[in-house]
C-alpha cells in the first residue's frame, strides 16, 4: 500500500508551506481526513503511556455502524414487506422485490445523510482548522433509520443540515453537542414537515398517494382506540420480528437486540443505560396497566418494549456517551428516566404517540444535571472523611 | 492491623518480553547520568562543576526550594558534562566512571537508637533523602514534613515491571534496617504493602515492626497511589511519604555499611530484548551497557516501564527511581486501514474493548509498538478511565478540572491524591487519545505553586 500513501503525499505537497497553491493549505485537512481514514498515522507517543490501545474513534464509530447494519437490512425488506401487504399482493410479491422496494427507496436516504452531512463537516474543519472527526459516520446512518421511508430526499438533506449545524458545529463539533444529532434531525423534520413525519399515511410506502393502503403504526392504532385491545393489527411475534409499520430501521425489535449484543459485547455501548432504560420502561408499563383506563393503558408492558422506536432508541440513541450522562451512577439515573418517560409521553400524549425521541431529547438536556449531583456526592463525601477526622 | 485490600478496577496488559529471573552478565557502563529532571517540580542548583571528582555519595546538586534535599552520585568518578537542555536547563550530570568504586564515608549509625532529627539529618546530608517521595504532588519529600504515614511498594504491578521479590533476593538484612530508618521519621504507622500472589519472598514477608497489607487485583494495584487511598486515604493539608521496596534496602544498606551503594537489580525487559533477563548495575548506568542484545534498528528504548517510563533512547541513562529498561518497537509507520489500522481484524492489537478480535486469544502475549493507534479527539467515550481507575475519585471529571485551571474543583474532586502514573492506565485506554499523565502533571504543579 506504498503506492497509495506516497500519493497522498504527492498530493498534499502543493498545499503544503512553500507549495504552488501554499494559500489554500485549509484543503489539507481534507486531505487529511481521506488519508487518516486510509491509514493510521505514523504518528508515535512523545509523553506519558509509551503504549496506547489498539482502539480509536473511527474504529469505535464502525463498530457502532456494524451494529446498525441488521437493522438497516431488515428495514430495507420491511418497507417492502408493509407495502405489498397492505395491497394485498404478500403473497405474490417475491423476497426480492420486497427488498428491492426498500433498496430503492432506503439507499438513497442514506447517501444524502452522509453526503450532506459529511460535506457540512469537512466545510466546518476546512474552515476552523481543525481535523475532521468520525462523530457523524454514526449519525449518517441513525438518521436514515429513523425517518419515514418516503420521506422526500430535500428534506432529509435539509434536516440533516440543521442537525449537523445547529445540533453540533455551533457547540464546537464532535463531542461537544448537548443533544442527540440524528435526534435533532427528526425533531426537526417532525415540527417543520409534520404532514411528512406523522399521521397514518406515512410510515408504509405508497400510502400517501395510494388510498388503498392505510399505514397507521402500532402505537397511532392505540392512540386512536379508545376501547380494547382486541382490534390490534399485528401479533406480538410481528411487533418483536419487526413486521409492522414504521421508521426505516426502528420496526424490529430482534435487528436492534443483534446491534445491542455487538455493541455490549465489545463494550462499547453502556450496559447501565441500556438496562435501567428497560428497567424504567418496564417499571411505567406496570404502573399503566395497573390503571389500564384505556388501550394504550392496558396494552401490556412489555409489548411497550417491543414496538416503536424504544429499543432502537434505548439501543442506538440513549447510550450515545456525548450527550449521555458520564458517571457510572448517573447513567443508571438517566437510562431509567428515559425509559420511564418514554413510556409515560406514549400514553399521555395522543397528539404523538412515540415517546422515545422527546423522552431522549429531555434527558439529554438533563444529563449534566445529573452528573452535577454525581461529582457533588463525592465531593461531599470527601468532605465528610475529614470533618470525621477532626471530630 | 494488617488489612486486606482487594482491586477489581484495571488491567493488565499481557506484553511480551518478561525478564526471566536470572540475573545476566553486564558490562559496567563507562559513564553515568543523574538527572534532575528524573525529580517532579524540581529545581536543581549545582554543587559541582565539570571537572570535578566526585565519590560515591557525594552530592551533586540540591533543591532550590528545599536546600537541604541533595541528590548524591551513585559512582566515584570526574564529573565530565553539564548536559543542558533549553533555556540552560539542566538535563544531567555525566560523571566518567572509575573502575572501582570508592564511597564517600557517611559512617555506619543504628537508627533504632538514634533520634528523628539525627536521622533526617543523615537521610540529607548523604542524598539518601531523596528516595523518599511525599503525597500530594509526588515530588521529594520536604524535610520539614510530618507525614501521618509511610508507605512502602513491596511489589510492582506494571507491565513487564521488575519482581522486587527477585530483586531484594538475600537482602533481609539491609531492607529490615531501611524499615527501622523510615519508622524514626513518622509518629503513624509504616505500610508494607504486598501482593496476594505476586509477594512471596520471605524478605518482604518477615518484615517486622511494620503493618503488611496485602493487595489483590490487577494493575495499578502496584501503584503507591492506590494503596494510599484504600489504607489511609489523604485529605487536604496532610502528608504521606512513599518509598519503594528496593530503595529501602538501599537506605538500609547505606546505614550498615556507611556507604551510598547504589547497586541495583534492574529487570531488561521488552518484546525488543532477545534474552529478557536482569542485570545488576548502578543507578544512572547507561542504558546501552544494561540492554545489549535488542533485536532490530528502530526501538525505543524507556527507562522505567511502558505505563509511566521515561524514552531515553539508546545512548540514555537509567533514570533515578527506575528498576527495568524496556525495549519495544517504535511504531512509527503509517497503518493501512484494512490490513493493519482501524478497519483491520487486529490479532495483534491489545485492547482492553473487544472491538477487536484479539478478544479470542485469551493468554496470548503481544508486542505493542508505540505508534499511537489512531488520532487525538474530543473526550467522546465515557466510562472506560472508570473501569482502570481504582479509587473513589471521578476521574474525566478530574481531567477536566484541570483542564480549565479550576483549583477549588480539582481539590474537590481530589487532586491530592493522584499522581501522574495513576493515569496512566487511563491514557493507555483512552479511545480519545487524551495525554493524561501530562494535564495532571500540570495540574499537580500549579497546585504546588498556589497551594504550597
Amino acid at each position: 500500500m506504498k503506492f497509495l500513501h506516497t500519493a497522498f503525499q504527492n498530493m498534499k505537497a502543493p498545499f503544503e508551506k512553500g507549495g504552488k497553491f501554499e494559500k489554500y493549505n485549509k484543503v489539507l485537512t481534507a486531505i487529511d481526513a481521506l488519508e487518516t481514514f486510509a491509514f493510521t498515522p505514523e504518528e508515535v507517543t512523545h509523553s506519558g503511556s509509551h503504549i496506547r490501545d489498539g482502539i480509536d474513534l473511527k474504529r469505535t464509530m464502525s463498530v457502532v455502524i456494524t451494529a446498525m447494519l441488521p437493522c438497516l437490512l431488515f428495514g430495507m425488506y420491511n418497507a417492502g414487506y408493509q407495502h405489498y401487504r397492505e395491497l394485498g399482493e404478500l403473497a405474490t410479491a417475491s423476497f426480492m422485490d420486497m427488498f428491492s422496494i426498500g433498496l430503492v427507496k432506503v439507499l438513497p436516504l442514506v447517501v444524502v445523510s452522509y453526503a450532506v452531512g459529511l460535506g457540512i463537516e469537512f466545510g466546518f474543519a476546512m474552515y476552523k482548522g481543525h481535523s475532521v472527526e468520525e462523530g457523524y459516520l454514526v449519525t449518517g446512518m441513525l438518521i436514515p433509520l429513523i425517518v419515514p421511508v418516503d420521506i422526500p430526499l430535500w428534506m432529509l438533506a435539509v434536516a440533516v443540515a440543521f442537525a449537523v449545524v445547529f445540533g453540533k458545529e455551533v457547540f464546537g463539533g464532535t463531542g461537544m453537542n448537548v443533544l442527540n444529532v440524528a435526534l435533532t434531525a427528526r425533531a426537526f423534520l417532525f415540527f417543520a414537515y409534520p404532514t411528512f413525519m406523522s399521521g397514518d399515511k406515512v410510515w408504509i410506502h405508497g400510502a400517501m398517494e395510494n388510498d388503498a393502503i392505510s399505514g397507521a403504526t402500532l402505537l397511532g392504532d392505540l392512540a386512536a382506540m379508545k376501547g380494547g385491545l382486541e382490534h390490534l393489527r399485528f401479533t406480538v411475534q410481528d411487533m418483536f420480528l419487526g413486521f409492522i409499520p414504521g421508521s426505516v430501521g426502528e420496526t424490529s425489535t430482534l435487528a436492534v437486540l443483534i446491534g445491542a449484543a455487538i455493541l455490549l459485547f465489545t463494550g462499547i455501548a453502556s450496559w447501565r443505560i441500556m438496562l435501567s432504560a428497560v428497567v424504567g420502561a418496564s417499571a411505567m408499563g406496570l404502573i399503566f396497566n395497573a390503571f389500564g383506563a384505556n388501550g394504550l393503558m392496558q396494552f401490556p408492558w412489555y409489548e411497550h418494549l417491543l414496538v416503536g422506536g424504544f429499543a432502537f432508541g434505548v439501543v442506538f440513541m440513549a447510550t450515545d456517551p456525548v450527550t449521555a450522562a458520564q458517571t457510572n451512577t448517573g447513567k443508571l439515573i438517566y437510562g431509567f428516566l428515559i425509559g420511564f418517560m418514554a413510556i409515560m409521553i406514549r400514553v399521555f400524549n395522543p397528539a404523538y404517540p412515540e415517546g422515545i425521541m422527546l423522552a431522549i431529547l429531555f434527558m439529554n438536556v438533563m444529563a449534566p444535571l445529573i452528573d452535577h449531583y454525581v461529582v457533588e456526592a463525592n465531593i461531599k463525601r470527601r468532605l465528610k472523611r475529614l470533618n470525621v477526622k477532626a471530630a | 492491623m494488617s488489612k486486606d485490600i482487594r482491586i477489581k478496577k484495571g488491567l493488565n496488559i499481557p506484553l511480551k518480553g518478561e525478564a526471566d529471573k536470572v540475573i545476566g552478565n553486564s558490562e559496567r557502563s563507562d559513564t553515568f547520568m543523574v538527572k534532575p529532571i528524573d525529580f517532579k517540580n524540581f529545581t536543581p542548583k549545582l554543587l559541582v562543576k565539570e571537572g570535578a571528582e566526585v565519590l560515591a555519595g557525594t552530592p551533586l546538586f540540591y533543591s532550590k526550594d528545599y536546600p537541604e534535599v541533595k541528590v548524591s552520585s551513585p559512582v566515584s568518578g570526574e564529573v565530565v558534562e553539564v548536559v543542558r537542555g533549553a533555556k540552560r536547563k539542566i538535563l544531567g550530570i555525566k560523571i566518567l566512571g572509575d573502575k572501582e568504586t570508592r564511597y564517600a564515608a557517611l559512617g555506619t549509625a543504628d537508627a533504632a537508637t538514634m533520634s528523628r532529627e539525627d536521622v533526617k539529618t543523615k537521610l540529607l546530608e548523604s542524598g539518601l533523602w531523596a528516595f523518599i517521595r511525599r503525597r500530594p504532588y509526588a515530588t521529594v519529600a520536604r524535610p520539614s514534613d510530618n507525614p501521618k504515614a509511610i508507605f512502602i511498594t513491596g511489589f510492582d504491578s506494571a507491565p513487564l515491571a521488575a519482581d522486587v521479590d527477585f530483586v531484594l533476593n538475600g537482602k533481609e538484612k539491609e531492607f529490615q534496617a531501611g524499615l527501622e530508618v523510615l519508622k524514626q521519621l513518622t509518629d503513624g504507622t509504616v505500610h508494607l504493602n504486598l501482593h496476594r500472589t505476586l509477594s512471596t519472598s520471605n524478605v518482604v514477608k518477615s518484615a517486622k515492626g511494620v503493618q503488611v497489607n496485602w493487595f489483590s487485583g490487577p494493575h495499578p494495584s502496584g501503584n503507591v497511589g492506590v494503596q494510599i487511598h484504600h489504607l489511609d486515604p489523604l485529605n487536604k493539608g496532610e502528608v504521606v511519604f512513599t518509598v519503594t521496596a528496593q530503595d529501602v534496602a538501599l537506605i538500609g544498606n547505606a546505614f550498615l555499611t556507611g556507604k551510598y551503594d547504589a547497586t541495583r537489580v534492574v529487570a531488561v525487559a521488552g518484546s525488543s530484548v532477545s534474552n529478557p533477563k536482569y542485570s545488576r548495575t548502578l543507578q544512572g548506568s547507561s542504558v546501552a551497557s544494561i540492554a545489549k542484545d535488542v533485536n532490530g534498528g528502530n526501538n525505543r528504548y524507556i527507562s522505567g516501564n511502558v505505563l509511566t517510563g521515561t524514552n531515553v533512547s539508546a545512548d540514555g541513562y537509567l533514570g533515578f527511581y527506575d528498576k527495568e529498561v524496556t525495549v519495544i518497537p517504535e511504531g512509527d509507520h503509517a497503518k493501512f486501514f484494512i490490513t493493519e489500522g482501524w478497519a483491520s481484524p487486529g490479532f495483534g492489537k491489545f485492547s482492553m474493548s473487544h472491538s477487536y478480535f484479539s478478544w479470542l486469544m485469551s493468554g496470548k502475549k503481544y508486542a505493542l509498538d508505540t505508534n499511537t493507534n489512531g488520532e487525538k479527539r474530543a473526550l467522546v467515550v465515557t466510562g472506560e478511565y472508570e473501569s482502570v481507575f481504582p479509587m473513589d475519585i471521578y476521574p474525566q471529571h478530574l481531567l477536566k478540572a484541570i483542564m480549565i485551571s479550576d483549583i477549588e474543583l480539582m481539590e474537590n474532586l481530589g487532586i491530592y491524591e493522584v499522581d501522574d502514573e495513576d493515569f496512566a492506565l487511563c491514557e493507555y485506554v483512552c479511545t480519545s487519545k487524551t495525554p493524561a499523565q501530562q494535564i495532571v502533571r500540570d495540574g499537580l504543579k500549579l497546585i504546588e505553586q498556589e497551594c504550597g
